[in-house]
């Protein structure tokens, strides 16, 4: 029992809340998809900006001295900075991408030009904050829940941190508000339509110019909230973005292109399987071992812990060969 | 028209870099051109695959390490105690168990000869391949942690002739670029892109800790030149300054040479048939394949010669700096900086893309001290002030070139989105 505790609190904790990170980045990666047919480099870039606009607010609130028990106040000013990058990324596509859409560039210029914007913002964003490392727990206390498990002989308690929780309520929320959006609202189903056929849409009557806004606006705050979540979870680093927009992507193509519920599943694939894959699972099999034909190795990953970025590449490449729109059929440009 | 510009752009350039010359001296305008060369020639590469074939290759970084790994193996001295010890007769275990595992999969996969069909030739592919893993682990686990055992660490090199080691590195990146475009080149542009940008991190985590045979993170220092070091110009009685100078002349001799052969053999395929096949596929490969050529086969091929160049302009980089480090490579060096040389220049222009691999790359190298003057000009301006001066200059400043580029190429995206010397397309009245 105690190593199935174990196993919970690496796999599954582990996996979910890696798997809640991938699947609100993806969510955004896949709408511009959807819409503007390019895949959006720059997104990790607008995360690790996210994340460092949430760390200024936070540092400010502190120097005010606002704060609410209980909640980090990474938690308290993800609103605030969500809508700062939300507005960011609007001015991103009216200075970098809008005249190039005007002038009917090809998504491929596009795509390159995501990568000048990723060169731009990563630029800055070292050039202002150095290429240390911030935590935003140098004030604060990250605590850790741990929950005894009434069973007899059990030592070990399931452990995760409140921001993990946190975290998990978070995605929850957006994937739940997104959900309502695309389904209910009229702006949602216009969206919806717009990817399924920019043309007939336009023809129809549906303001393209503003469906557009709204994707990058949702796009851009849901990028906040994935890099805030990153870097609560973990660190906050300048090149944070380069690390996790791989996975992204790849949890993005795995779930299909321009499929909002695709990337969802996507995101949890991937952070479960990268979780899965690096744990040590002869911790698993000591207590069968002697019921086992064979010794039980002191390491049992299925690949070493420095690999790990690897995973989800191993993933990507495999359903792409096995259904090359991702597993919920994808758009194509 | 495109001719003349061309040549007034050259001829910038030439000015371009007497200057920067004039100003950093001798010794390191030979260093700068030695590596733009390089960087030409890997340009080059790319412009036959994205100029020429139109694909989507991001996965540049992979083929440039390849390269280093290649030509550090090839040239690098023997390390007797690693061939007196047990290494090799263990990695030749790992061998073996590779070539069993590959043959299992493969047998798999021919399964439907014997009549396994559909859902259980897929079930027995999945379990040869997690068979073969396994058998592949469980050897080179077990002469991995020998080999990094031994006294040095490492299996060493060949002492071979650098030159062999470029070869070597040009052979190595075809066969991966192979297997690479095999799996790869039947998706779409943006795919594409994703997917060899994942190889490429493979490629890197995989050379970065496989200790035993590249030393991983604890980098592999000196590698020998194919032409004369400073070292033995100064041996000779040579000032320092003007040995560096002299040796760095050599070896960009060695590189012209390289450079000119492939500008030549590249420069020819384009206006032969097989160059205007490739613009053909580019421009529209459903009615290339109605007119009954093979797509898949001809890209591939495009795929592997531009890889070819890459892996031996990777090695002439790692040669010259003289240090295998594989945690020094990084996409936006490696892989984004060829890819703006190329934008900027004119890509499906090789005189465009050499241009912009010496333009980009001199810019990405001054950028650094450029933007150190400027700091210090605006702190000296802010404490004069009185708001104090910018803290950390020389680590900002180098951060500059990122921002630089980025940039850069928005501007020429913006202005001039078929690069400073686009493509001359050639029209039959």
């Amino acid at each position: 029992m105690n190593e199935l505790i174990f196993f919970f609190n690496n796999v599954i904790v582990g996996g979910v809340a890696l798997g809640s990170i991938y699947a609100v980045g993806a969510i955004g990666v896949t709408l511009i998809f959807g819409i503007l047919r390019f895949a959006h480099f720059a997104h990790g870039d607008m995360m690790t900006m996210g994340a460092f606009i949430a760390f200024l607010l936070m540092l400010a609130c502190q120097a005010l001295g606002i704060s609410v028990p209980f909640l980090p106040t990474g938690f308290l000013v993800l609103p605030v900075a969500m809508v700062l990058t939300a507005i960011i990324a609007l001015g991103l596509d009216k200075g970098f991408y809008a005249p190039l859409r005007k002038r009917g560039a090809r998504p491929v210029t596009l795509l390159i030009a995501s990568i000048g914007v990723t060169l731009i913002i990563q630029g800055l964003i070292r050039l202002f904050f150095g290429s240390g490392t911030w935590n935003f727990f140098e004030n604060e206390t990250k605590q850790l829940i741990r929950i005894p498990v009434p069973l007899e002989g059990v030592t070990r308690t399931i452990n995760f941190t409140q921001p993990q929780v946190l975290m998990v309520v978070c995605t929850a929320v957006a994937v739940l508000a997104l959900h309502f959006f695309l389904t209910r609202s009229r702006l949602g189903k216009a969206m919806r339509a717009m990817a399924d056929n920019a043309d007939l849409a336009q023809v129809s009557g549906i303001n393209t110019k503003l469906v557009v806004r709204v994707t990058w606006v949702i796009a851009g705050s849901l990028a906040a909230m994935a890099g805030t979540m990153l870097a609560l979870d973990v660190q906050l680093k300048p090149d944070l973005a380069f690390n996790i927009v791989l996975p992204i992507f790849a949890a993005a193509i795995v779930g299909g292109l321009g499929q909002s519920y695709g990337a969802i599943a996507g995101g949890f694939l991937i952070g479960f399987a990268e979780t899965a894959a690096i744990f040590n699972w002869s911790v698993l099999l000591r207590p069968i071992a002697g019921a086992l034909p064979f010794e039980v190795p002191a390491t049992l990953a299925i690949v070493p812990t420095e690999y790990k970025l690897t995973v989800a590449f191993v993933i990507l490449v495999v359903v792409l060969l096995w259904r090359p729109t991702g597993i919920f059929k994808g758009a194509s440009s | 028209m495109i001719a003349r510009r061309s040549l007034i752009l050259f001829a910038g350039l030439f000015v371009l870099f007497c200057v920067i010359g004039w100003m950093l001296g001798a010794a390191n305008i030979s260093l700068l051109l030695v590596q733009s060369f390089a960087y030409a020639l890997i340009a080059l590469g790319l412009n036959i695959q994205w100029g020429y074939g139109g694909l989507f290759n991001f996965g540049i970084m992979g083929m440039l390490m390849l390269g280093g790994a290649a030509t550090t193996f090839i040239s690098t001295p023997i390390i007797p105690g690693f061939w007196g010890s047990e290494g090799p007769l263990l990695l030749g275990k790992a061998l073996l168990a590779f070539a069993f595992g590959f043959l299992l999969v493969w047998g798999a996969r021919k399964a439907d000869r014997v009549g396994i069909r559909g859902g259980w030739k897929t079930a027995l592919t999945i379990v040869a391949w997690a068979a073969a893993y396994i058998i592949y682990r469980s050897q080179i686990d077990v002469a991995a942690a020998y080999i990094e055992a031994t006294p040095d660490g490492w299996i060493g090199g060949l002492g071979l002739h650098p030159v062999l080691g470029w070869l070597f590195g040009g052979v190595l990146a075809a066969g991966v670029a192979y297997i690479v475009g095999k799996i790869c080149l039947g998706l779409r542009t943006d795919y594409l892109a994703i997917a060899t940008i994942g190889i490429s991190e493979i490629i890197r985590a995989l050379l970065k800790n496989m200790d035993w045979l590249t030393r991983g993170t604890l980098t592999v220092s000196p590698i020998p030149w194919p032409t004369p070091l400073p070292q033995e110009f100064q041996a000779s009685g040579t000032s320092i300054t003007d040995s560096f100078i002299y040796a760095r002349l050599g070896f960009l001799g060695l590189v012209l040479i390289v450079l000119i052969v492939a500008f030549f053999l590249v420069q020819r395929a384009y206006g032969g048939p097989w160059g205007r096949m490739m613009r053909a596929i580019r421009d529209n490969y459903i009615a290339a394949a109605s007119m009954g050529k093979n797509i898949t086969s001809r890209q591939l091929e495009v795929f592997i010669l531009g890889s070819v160049l890459m892996g031996i302009g990777g090695a002439m980089l790692v040669s010259f700096g003289q240090i295998y480090d594989p945690g020094s490579f990084q996409p936006i060096n490696h892989t984004f900086l060829i890819w703006v040389m190329v934008i900027v220049g004119g890509a499906g222009n090789n005189w465009g893309a050499v241009f912009g691999a010496m333009l980009i790359y001199i810019t990405w190298m001054i950028s650094d001290p450029v933007s150190q003057w400027l700091f210090n000009g605006i702190s000296g301006w802010s404490t004069d002030l009185g708001w104090g001066a910018i803290p950390e200059i020389q680590s900002r400043a180098s951060q500059m070139r990122v921002f630089v580029l980025g940039v850069v190429i928005t501007i020429a995206l913006r202005y001039a989105p078929r690069g400073l010397i686009p493509e001359v397309v050639k029209r039959e009245a």
